[in-house]
C-alpha cells in the first residue's frame, strides 16, 4: 500500500466528524465519500487521492458506531488508518470490513500531512519515503487479520456458514 | 479468584464454565435490536454474502427512531426497506408509528431487556441496558448482519472497572450529574474497550430509568458496556414488563477489576458538560454565564417519564425566557401518553415549550431542532461533539433534565437547585 498521509493529530476524533448524522439517511459508499471529514477539513474530500493514508491521534472514531464512517472514508480513496489508539467500535467495524486500523503509538507527531508512506501489513512496517524514515506498528491480531484477509466478516462467515 | 457479573454472562453465551478478560469468544445473542439508521446496509450486505438469512427471527426487535416519523423521502426508503425485510424474514416485533419511540427507552419498556441476557444493536448506546443487569453492547452494521445471520458474535472479554458510588445524593442533583461528573474525571477514553460496573448505596437507592440513564453514558467514556448488578428494584422493574424467563447473575466478593474508583457524591452539584466532549464537564456554579437559544428535553439519556416529571416540577408555573426555545420530545408512545395523563405536557406547553412525537431528532442533527451556526443549546442528551445537533459552528452543553429546565426558564445555564423538585 502507497499513498499520501492526512494528518489529524488531535485526540478523539468522533464518527459525527468524520460523516455528521445529516447524512446518514444514505447508506452508499459512494454518496457517503462526497461528504467524509466535512465538519473538520472542507477541503478533505477536494485533496484526497486514491491510496492515500490517514494519520491520526488517539481514540479515533469515538462516539458512534455508525459504520458509515468506516465506508466514507473508504470511498472518499482512503486505503489504511494509522491511529495512535482506536476506539472500540469504529475499529471493529474495520476489522469486520477487512479494512486495515493500524495502531501505532505516538505516530500523530512523527507524519506530517503529504509524506509518501508504504504500509506493509505482514512486516508491521510503515515506510515514510519523504523523511526517509520507518515505523513498526503494533501488529494486527491474529483473528482479525483473518477476517481482513476473508475481504470482512461477513465474506468469512458466508464461507463457513457460520461465525 | 471469582468473576465480574460481565464475565459471568459472557461466559454462559459462549458456552463455557468461565471467562478471563483479554479472551476471545463466540457468544450467543439473545436480543438483537435494529434501528432506522444501521440496519438497511446490514440487510444488504447479507443479501450480498451468499443471500444470508436472519437464523433466529424471534430475537430480533426492530425500532425505528431515528429520522421518524420519516424526515424525508431518503428516510422514509429507509424504512420502507426495513419493513418489507422483516416481512420477508418473518420478524414481528416491529414498533411502527404509534408504538414507536428511541430504542433503548422502548425496549426495556416493552420487556425485551431481561438480567443475564445478551443484547446488541447497531447503536452506540446499546450499553444503556446493563442497567438491568444484561450483557449489552453497540455494534456496527457488518456485526448487526453477522448477528442476524449466526446468533452469535465474536467478543473480547472486556476487563472491567469497579465505581463505588456512595455518598448521598444532594436535592437537585441527578444520574446525569454522577456520570458527568465520572466522565470529567476519566476522560471520553477513560474506560476504552472495558466494563463499567457500578455500585454502592446510591445505586442502590436509584430507579431503573436512572440507572439507565447511568449506564447509557458509559459509550462517552469509551467503554464497551456498563452494567448494575440486579437486584429487587431491578427484578421488580422486570417482572412488570416480561413474562420471560431469565437468569440472575451477580458479581462475586472476590471478582477481579482493573481498577476500583470510589465516588462520594456528597458535594456534588448539578453538571454541565461544555462543548465539544462529554468529558468537559463542570458545576454548573462554575459555568460562568453563558446565554442559551435552545434547551432540548428528551433522548435515550433522558427522555423517560422520570426525567419530564423532573423537568414539569421545575417549570410548573414559570415561563421559558423571552428568545428561548425549549422543545420536549417524549423518548416514547408510551411515556408520551403517561406524561399527557399527568399534565406535565400542559405544564411545557403552557410554560411556552413545545411538545414533539417521540423520535431521536436534533439529538443527532436529524431534525425536529436543528442548530443554526452560532446558536447554543443546552440538552438532557449525551453527545456535545462537535456540529452533532446541527451546524457545525453551534453549541451543545450536556446537563440533567433539571437543569435544562432551569436554564430555559433563565435564558442562560441556571442551577436548578433554587427550583421546586419532584
Ligand atoms: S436518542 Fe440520541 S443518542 Fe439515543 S439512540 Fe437516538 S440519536 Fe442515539
Amino acid at each position: 500500500m502507497n499513498g499520501s498521509a492526512h494528518v489529524y493529530a488531535r485526540a478523539h476524533i468522533n464518527t459525527d466528524e468524520i460523516i455528521p448524522a445529516r447524512y446518514l439517511n444514505m447508506d452508499q459508499e459512494k454518496d457517503l465519500a462526497c461528504h467524509a471529514m466535512e465538519d473538520i477539513d472542507t477541503d478533505f474530500i477536494k485533496k484526497v487521492q486514491k491510496g492515500d493514508v490517514i494519520v491520526a491521534g488517539e481514540d479515533f472514531g469515538c462516539g458512534s458506531s455508525r459504520e458509515h464512517a468506516v465506508w466514507a472514508l473508504r470511498g472518499s480513496g482512503i486505503q489504511a488508518i494509522i491511529a495512535e489508539s482506536f476506539a472500540r467500535i469504529f475499529y471493529r467495524n474495520c476489522i469486520n470490513n477487512g479494512f486495515p486500523a493500524i495502531e501505532c503509538p505516538g505516530i500523530g507527531k512523527k507524519i506530517n500531512t503529504g509524506d509518501r508512506l508504504t504500509v506493509d501489513l505482514s512486516k508491521g512496517k510503515i515506510y515514510n519515503e519523504t523523511q526517509n524514515t520507518e515505523y513498526n506498528f503494533l501488529p494486527i491480531p491474529d483473528f482479525a487479520r483473518e477476517i481482513i484477509d476473508a475481504g470482512g466478516l461477513l465474506k468469512a462467515i458466508a464461507k463457513k456458514g457460520k461465525l | 479468584m471469582g468473576s465480574t457479573i460481565t464475565e459471568k454472562i459472557l461466559a454462559l453465551h459462549a458456552g463455557r464454565d468461565t471467562v478471563k478478560p483479554g479472551e476471545l469468544i463466540n457468544a450467543g445473542i439473545d436480543v438483537i435490536m435494529c434501528h432506522d439508521v444501521t440496519t438497511t446496509p446490514a440487510i444488504d450486505m447479507m443479501k450480498a454474502n451468499g443471500d444470508l438469512h436472519v437464523a433466529y427471527p424471534e430475537r430480533v426487535v426492530i425500532m425505528p427512531d431515528h429520522f421518524v416519523p420519516n424526515k424525508d423521502i431518503k428516510s422514509a426508503e429507509m424504512v420502507a426497506k426495513i419493513r418489507r425485510w422483516a416481512k420477508e424474514e418473518k420478524i414481528d416485533k416491529f414498533y411502527d408509528i404509534g408504538r414507536h419511540g428511541v430504542c433503548h427507552a422502548l425496549l426495556p419498556e416493552q420487556g425485551h431487556v431481561r438480567p443475564g441476557t445478551t443484547i446488541v444493536c447497531g447503536d452506540s448506546h446499546t450499553c444503556t441496558h446493563g442497567a438491568l443487569g444484561a450483557f449489552a453492547t453497540g455494534i456496527g452494521s457488518t456485526d448487526l448482519a453477522a448477528a442476524l445471520a449466526t446468533g452469535e458474535l465474536w467478543f473480547k472479554v472486556p476487563e472491567s472497572i469497579l465505581f463505588r458510588i456512595n455518598g448521598a445524593l444532594p436535592k437537585g442533583v441527578y444520574a446525569k450529574d454522577v456520570i458527568l461528573y465520572i466522565i470529567s474525571q476519566i476522560g471520553v477514553d477513560g474506560a476504552l474497550y472495558k466494563a463499567m460496573e457500578f455500585t454502592g448505596d446510591v445505586i442502590d437507592f436509584l430507579s431503573v430509568e436512572s440507572r439507565m440513564t447511568l449506564c447509557n453514558m458509559a459509550i462517552e467514556a469509551g467503554a464497551k458496556t456498563g452494567i448494575i448488578n440486579p437486584d429487587e428494584t431491578t427484578l421488580e422493574y422486570v417482572r412488570a414488563h416480561s413474562n420471560e424467563h431469565f437468569d440472575v447473575f451477580h458479581s462475586d466478593p472476590d471478582a477481579e477489576y482493573s481498577q476500583i474508583i470510589d465516588i462520594d457524591v456528597t458535594n456534588l452539584e448539578p453538571m454541565v458538560a461544555l462543548p465539544h466532549l462529554p468529558s468537559n464537564g463542570k458545576p454548573v456554579s462554575q459555568a460562568g454565564n453563558i446565554p442559551i437559544d435552545q434547551a432540548w428535553l428528551g433522548s435515550c439519556t433522558n427522555g423517560r417519564i422520570e426525567d419530564l416529571r423532573k423537568a414539569a416540577a421545575v417549570m410548573r408555573g414559570n415561563k421559558v425566557a423571552k428568545g428561548v426555545r425549549m422543545i420536549v420530545v417524549p423518548a416514547t408512545t408510551q411515556i408520551w401518553k403517561q406524561a399527557s395523563r399527568e399534565g406535565l405536557l400542559d405544564i411545557f406547553m403552557e410554560a411556552g415549550a413545545t411538545v414533539s412525537a417521540p423520535t431521536c431528532g436534533a439529538c443527532l442533527g436529524g431534525h425536529m431542532g436543528i442548530l443554526a451556526a452560532g446558536e447554543r443549546c443546552i440538552s438532557s442528551t449525551n453527545r456535545n461533539f462537535i456540529g452533532r445537533m446541527g451546524s457545525p459552528e453551534s453549541e451543545v452543553y450536556l446537563a440533567s433534565p433539571a437543569t435544562v429546565a432551569a436554564s430555559a426558564l433563565e435564558g442562560k445555564i441556571a442551577n436548578p437547585t433554587t427550583y421546586k423538585q419532584d
